[in-house]
């Protein structure tokens, strides 16, 4: 009777038997006796570094990878002209596909990714789309400048423009007291947090719609922002009515600088690859639109992370300080966020680009 | 209906070129993997989720009346919920098609990865940017839809619910109007899904007769007879020989036999196969070093055309 073992399902197989390679008659095989070493070594490298054991990988194996990868390239090109055993060519069509997913993916991890992300890749990718963030721009001032003037001439499109579950007590024909309490400091900061966690949240949602409905040539984009931005001017003249239009705009300063800039930035994105689907240059649409996409990715993604810096603005000292700290703050994030995105990243003249 | 298949199969097949300049083959995923792939992960994610907030309310924290308590450490609670919640449906799919095996879990299940469109030609590096832009667009397919839903019961929203229908047809159906089955955020990033090759090395057919004595009895074929077939009659009996099931075999050999004019008792038909295949194979792709070709047993000879592949 054979004494139990306990196998451990993730030791390295043992390599199989090999044939005697003088024995084998057919050329073909003599051919792949000689190489299948080395296949299946470029195998486990692969299976490893598939199921994420990078890191059991010797420093070897590492070095060898794009070498095997090559290697078994070449003899997927040679077998396929002399070898008839389908055997072996369906092996190393799937091993040398296997191995190009893991030499041509991905480079890093999501982690050493971000890090280069926020060194300079998020602020190339904003200078990339300058243009674009001209036309959201555009869209956005003309919203507010549009929201203004409706209201301006008929005090019914203020209701029409604001939704009654933000309008509260900011509805024209209220007092200036009434109105200076809704911008009035906040006496403590019980329910904040999950306030801003909860705006958060919203505030992501519309900014990843307004990216992702420049999929539609980004037309919706901008109406988008020209109706968010709308509503914006309307409660502008609303406070502007009761003379309360500079503590209005301190008071949004505080997180608006940072949100109203992720939304630009969103739109922007959005707007980018609308405009190079409808005008996509020499390339064609499809590879137009894939390049437009992934630049506009790296936009959104760094939109998220201010919104979520802007969540914490919104939640907290947008309530808790006054209406100079809150301008001061306001501006200070302008500037940072500007020069973010102006400064960081450049190439130094003369070094190569990487 | 097993031709009708073939075909469908064969309008799967892309090639790419890899920067050596090696053209591979790939199967795109059937759009029907995919979308089972699509449903384990919400499946997943949700379960996730619920045993998180199970979990919490073991240890006596209710997510739904943490609000009400107004204490500074229910509302980080309830912070950090809306985090994960948000991370859990943008970040779960970033991370795990980012990783080695370009798939996630679900996706993983059903034997499908993310891999990068190659625009033009050439194989491409499936970048972090690609991943990150078409899981942004998941967005608009599928969570938009579900906003008009949850406003459809609202007085005044009209008829929301149908243009959540609309909308999330538009989004599903996308794979079923192109010819990649691209869905909006592969447009948009420049990723196509893919069957994930995973193959073991088998054994070479040919290698079997020096280790196993009972083929000793030598088979001579001579030219003539090995001239009758084709490379693709080859594969089939490798496959038949593979498969190694008994009847096949016997039919198989009894077909061999009369095509090539022998008269064979029975009872050796696998040693007798196994020569065959080493000996066509030998004759075809001796063959072949010259330059000629044979795709089946009706082909003239090829001549130095282009290669098959």
């Amino acid at each position: 009777m054979k004494a139990p073992t306990i196998r451990n399902p993730f030791a390295a197989q043992p390599l199989p038997e090999q044939p005697d390679i003088e024995a084998a008659a057919l050329r073909s095989d003599r051919f792949r006796l000689e190489r299948e070493g080395d296949w299946r070594r470029l195998e486990q490298i692969v299976r490893r570094l598939e199921r994420g054991f990078a890191f059991r990988l010797s420093d070897e194996d590492i070095m060898d990878l794009p070498v095997l990868y090559r290697q078994a390239a070449s003899s997927l090109a040679v077998a396929r002209e002399t070898s008839l055993d389908a055997a072996t060519l369906r092996f190393l069509e799937d091993l040398v596909q296997r191995a190009w997913y893991q030499v041509y993916g991905p480079r890093s991890g999501l982690l050493r990714w971000l890090g280069g992300f926020f060194r300079g890749g998020w602020s190339r990718a904003v200078r990339a789309i300058w243009l674009d963030i001209l036309l959201a721009f555009a869209a956005m001032a003309a919203g507010v400048a549009a929201g203004w003037v409706l209201v301006a001439r008929n005090v019914e499109w203020y209701f029409a423009l604001v939704p009654g579950s933000m309008a509260d007590a900011r509805v024209p024909g209220a007092s200036r007291a009434q109105l200076a309490e809704t911008l009035a400091i906040a006496d403590g900061a019980g329910g904040l947090s999950a306030f801003a966690a909860q705006l958060f949240y919203n505030n992501a949602s519309v900014c990843i719609l307004a990216f992702a409905l420049g999929f539609a040539f980004g037309v919706p984009t901008l109406l988008l922002l020209i109706y968010n931005m709308a509503l914006l001017g309307a409660m502008a003249w609303l406070y502007n009515s009761v003379g309360l239009l500079p503590d209005f705009l301190a008071w949004l300063s505080v997180h608006g600088t940072t949100e109203l800039t992720a939304i630009l930035l969103a739109g922007a994105a959005g707007v980018h690859v609308g405009r190079r689907m409808a005008f996509p240059g020499d390339a064609s649409i499809l590879s137009a639109t894939a390049e437009a996409g992934r630049r506009a990715a790296l936009v959104m993604l760094g939109c998220v992370f201010m919104l979520i810096f802007a969540a914490i603005l919104e939640a907290f000292p947008r309530q808790l300080a006054g209406p100079e700290a809150r301008a001061i703050i306001g501006a200070f994030m302008a500037i940072a966020w500007t020069a973010l995105f102006v400064l960081v990243g450049r190439e130094r003249k003369g070094a190569s680009a990487p | 209906m097993s031709a009708a298949r073939k075909s469908l199969d064969a309008k799967r097949q892309r090639q790419i070129v890899t920067p050596e300049g090696v053209p591979l083959g790939v199967t795109l995923a059937t759009r029907g993997s995919r979308l089972i792939a699509l449903i384990l992960d919400y499946v997943i994610m949700f379960v996730g989720l619920f045993l998180i907030a199970l979990a919490l309310l073991l240890v006596g924290i209710n997510l739904g009346q943490l609000d009400a308590l107004g204490t500074g450490a229910g509302e980080f609670l309830v912070v950090v919920f809306f985090i994960v919640l948000f991370l859990a449906f943008n970040g779960y799919f970033i991370f795990f098609e980012m990783g080695p095996r370009g798939a996630t879990l679900g996706k993983r299940a059903v034997g499908i990865r993310v891999a990068a469109r190659p625009q033009g030609q050439s194989g491409e590096r499936l970048t972090a940017e690609a991943i990150i832009a078409r899981n942004l667009l998941r967005q608009i397919e599928i969570f938009l839809p579900l906003t008009f839903f949850s406003t459809a019961g609202e007085a005044g929203s009209g008829p929301a619910w149908l243009v959540g229908s609309l909308w999330f047809a538009v989004f599903m159906l996308f794979p079923f109007f192109n010819r990649d089955a691209l869905r909006a955020g592969d447009v948009v990033a420049g990723t196509w899904v893919v069957e994930a090759p995973r193959r073991k090395l088998a054994e070479a057919l040919s290698l079997r007769q020096e280790s196993a004595p009972a083929a000793e009895a030598a088979y001579r074929f001579g030219p003539e007879e090995l001239e009758v077939y084709g490379e693709y009659e080859l594969q089939s009996l490798e496959r038949v020989l593979r498969d190694g099931d008994d009847e096949t075999l016997a039919a198989v050999h009894a077909a061999i036999v009369r095509k090539i004019g022998w008269q064979a008792g029975s009872g050796d038909e696998r040693a007798f196969l196994e020569s065959f295949y080493t000996a066509l194979r030998a004759k075809l792709e001796g063959d072949m070093r010259f330059g000629k070709r044979k795709a089946d047993k009706h082909a003239e000879v090829d001549r130095g055309g282009p290669p098959l592949r």
